[in-house]
């Protein structure tokens, strides 16, 4: 790891909102030109650390630099290396995306000329050019967006934040978001990035704090986050479905552990030795079942999440969202 | 300086795994100055009057205001307070245009309020711009209101017949008297947005404080005298009474006195109460 150099750093941070205990000790870590994905449920306090971060909120405990200037004390500096997109598009909906680029511009120093050219460059760049002089209030979500992540790399940041970035997005929305990410840490910059979606972290980060309840519950690369588990899962589905009871049983007997059956006949189960495999495919055939389906493979994020907090991310969001209406 | 951007080159060393040997390190500054929260603060305004010449109809409430006032007032009261609609027509203009630097600022906090709800403001907050200078920008923009509360206002009493009798440049006092107080009281709307729970209840709480200044005060009757005791105390020291009696004093005669001087004290001391506490404010709404 020689030649990282730490970029955002947090020790304890704590925030508590009237009853609510936003943070409960957030410690963090990310490296220069890094991906660090915090993933996690809604309310877990992923925006209130990205919030600290970008110096909008100061803890009631702990600290944070970024780039080696603390977030609470050296805000003015912080506040020239970074830019932030937040959860809610932010962006002014009653001008047109050049004039919001221009004001952006103008804001971070820009000259009048300097401004206009710099707010078609990027316009360019998001595929927005079309669109540069309508109102943002007419744009679809994912062009808001795009035009959101422009407002934020037109000052270069060395440290861009992500609250969300593909939250109500359409798949292709989605993608078009993970593209430009790619890009923006190819030109050096530190992505620090808050999710829901366990597909997004495993495509983006190069490393994952796993959030839940106002505390980091595990962090790791994405594959170590996988092994954290300690475990693989072994999956088989039997060509013909009536024989699905027969292969659980089978994967019973071999495995000694109780497997998952799915509806489409797909019978799972956490394997601590991989040797049991070839076991289960003898007994397979001694009992004339053939497979359409048997795999050993590493946990999704989804298992990991499960595994470590104790409940599922998104069962516990869809709750959330139930109690919030 | 020369320590801080050191330390910010120390912070990617060549050869870091993005490959970008050495970008050129940026000098940071840790104080922004007037003239630079001054020029934020423009761009921000600018924002504002761009977001009304897209939406003009945020401009009704100030276009119609003054003309559906002026012609309730003028004819329910003018002949029984001045005897005519024409001769209460040059008491009740001067006091409306008291009245009405008071009411345009109502939008405001309503406007600032829903800024706050939706996500804009956070980039603000996050960008390398003075703390001040978006509500500046706000206060700032608002002229806009101002300019065109004014001029509906004129333009349409001088139709009803309204004649200024004085010079050129105490008309202009008359105005610029009228915009400082405006400015000022701009920043307890700013204040009212801040505080307030949502956008919606902006509204309900400005008209509890603007009602009293605006209405206990000389705008629509300079004479005092059949008032109770209380309520002429009230009308007295309230600085709406002293701008309208100000400006009608500079736009259709009569005893100028120290009436404009307390006008700015009372603006002044307005801003430095209310300046800090709108800032405080700012600062603490997450």
């Amino acid at each position: 790891m020689a030649g990282m150099t730490t970029v955002i750093e947090a020790e304890g941070l704590t925030k508590r909102f009237g009853a609510t205990q936003a943070l409960a000790g957030v410690d963090l870590r990310a490296e220069g030109g890094r991906v660090l994905a915090l993933l996690g449920p809604n309310g877990a306090g992923k925006t209130t650390i990205v919030r600290i971060l970008a110096t909008l909120l100061k803890p009631d405990s702990g600290r944070a630099r970024v780039c080696g200037y603390d977030v609470a004390d050296d805000a003015a500096a912080v506040r020239q290396l970074i830019a932030l997109t937040g959860q809610y598009a932010s962006v002014d909906d009653e001008l047109t995306g050049t004039e919001n680029l221009i004001m952006i511009c103008r804001l971070l120093g820009f000259g009048r000329v300097a401004a206009r050219a710099r707010a078609r460059e990027m316009l360019e760049r998001f595929e927005l050019t079309d669109a540069s002089a309508r109102a943002v209030k007419t744009y679809s979500g994912g062009m808001r967006r795009r035009l959101d992540l422009a407002a934020s790399l037109l000052g270069e940041p060395e440290v861009l934040f992500l609250d969300e970035p593909t939250t109500g997005l359409d798949p292709r929305g989605r993608g078009q978001m993970w593209d430009t990410v790619r890009g923006v840490v190819a030109s050096g910059a530190t992505v620090l990035l808050t999710t829901q979606y366990l597909e997004e972290a495993d495509e983006l980060a190069d490393h994952i704090a796993v959030i839940d309840h106002g505390l980091v519950v595990a962090s790791g690369t994405p594959a170590e986050l996988k092994a954290r588990t300690g475990s693989q899962t072994l999956a088989v589905r039997a060509t013909d479905p009536a024989h699905t009871a027969q292969v659980a049983a089978v994967v019973a007997g071999v495995v000694g552990a109780r497997p998952d059956v799915a509806e489409t006949g797909l019978v799972s189960v956490a394997v601590s030795d991989p040797a049991m495999v070839p076991a289960v495919v003898r007994r397979l055939d001694d009992a004339g079942i053939v497979a359409a389906e048997l795999n050993l493979r590493l946990p999704s994020l989804d298992e990991v999440f499960l595994t470590l907090t104790g409940h599922r991310a998104e069962e516990d969001n869809l709750e959330r969202e139930g109690a919030a209406a | 300086m020369t320590a801080l951007s050191e330390s910010i080159e120390g912070r990617l060393p060549a050869g870091t795994d993005s490959g970008t040997a050495g970008s050129p390190p940026r000098v940071l500054r840790r104080r922004i100055g007037v003239a630079q929260t001054l020029a934020n603060g423009l761009t921000l305004a600018w924002r504002n009057i761009m977001q009304l010449k897209h939406s003009p109809e945020k401009l009704m409430d100030v276009t119609l205001m003054p003309i559906i006032f002026l012609l309730l007032f003028l004819y329910v009261f003018g002949g029984v307070v001045a005897g005519s609609t024409h001769a209460y027509l040059e008491v009740l203009l001067p006091g409306l245009i008291g009245q009405m630097a008071m009411f345009a600022t109502m939008g405001l906090g309503t406007a600032l309020c829903e800024d706050i709800h939706k996500g804009v403001f956070d980039r603000f907050r996050s960008l390398p711009i003075a703390r001040s200078a978006p509500l500046i920008g706000a206060v700032l923009g608002d002229t806009v209101r101002f300019c065109v509360v004014m001029a509906v206002l004129t333009g349409f009493g001088s139709a009803l017949g309204f004649r200024f009798h004085t010079g050129v440049l105490s008309i202009l006092a008359a105005y610029g008297l009228a915009y400082v107080f405006y400015l000022a009281v701009c920043w307890i709307s700013v204040l009212i947005g801040l505080v307030a729970p949502s956008p919606e209840t902006v509204q309900g709480i400005s008209f509890i404080w603007v009602m009293p200044l605006v209405f206990g005060s000389s705008v629509l009757l300079p004479n005092t005298r059949t008032m109770p005791g209380w309520l002429q105390a009230w009308v007295n020291v309230n600085p709406v009474t002293k701008l309208a009696d100000s400006v009608r004093a500079l736009t259709v005669g009569g005893h100028l006195g120290s009436d404009p001087l307390i006008t700015l004290a009372w603006a002044a001391g307005i801003v430095i109460v209310v300046f800090p506490l709108a800032m405080r404010m700012y600062r603490r709404r997450a």
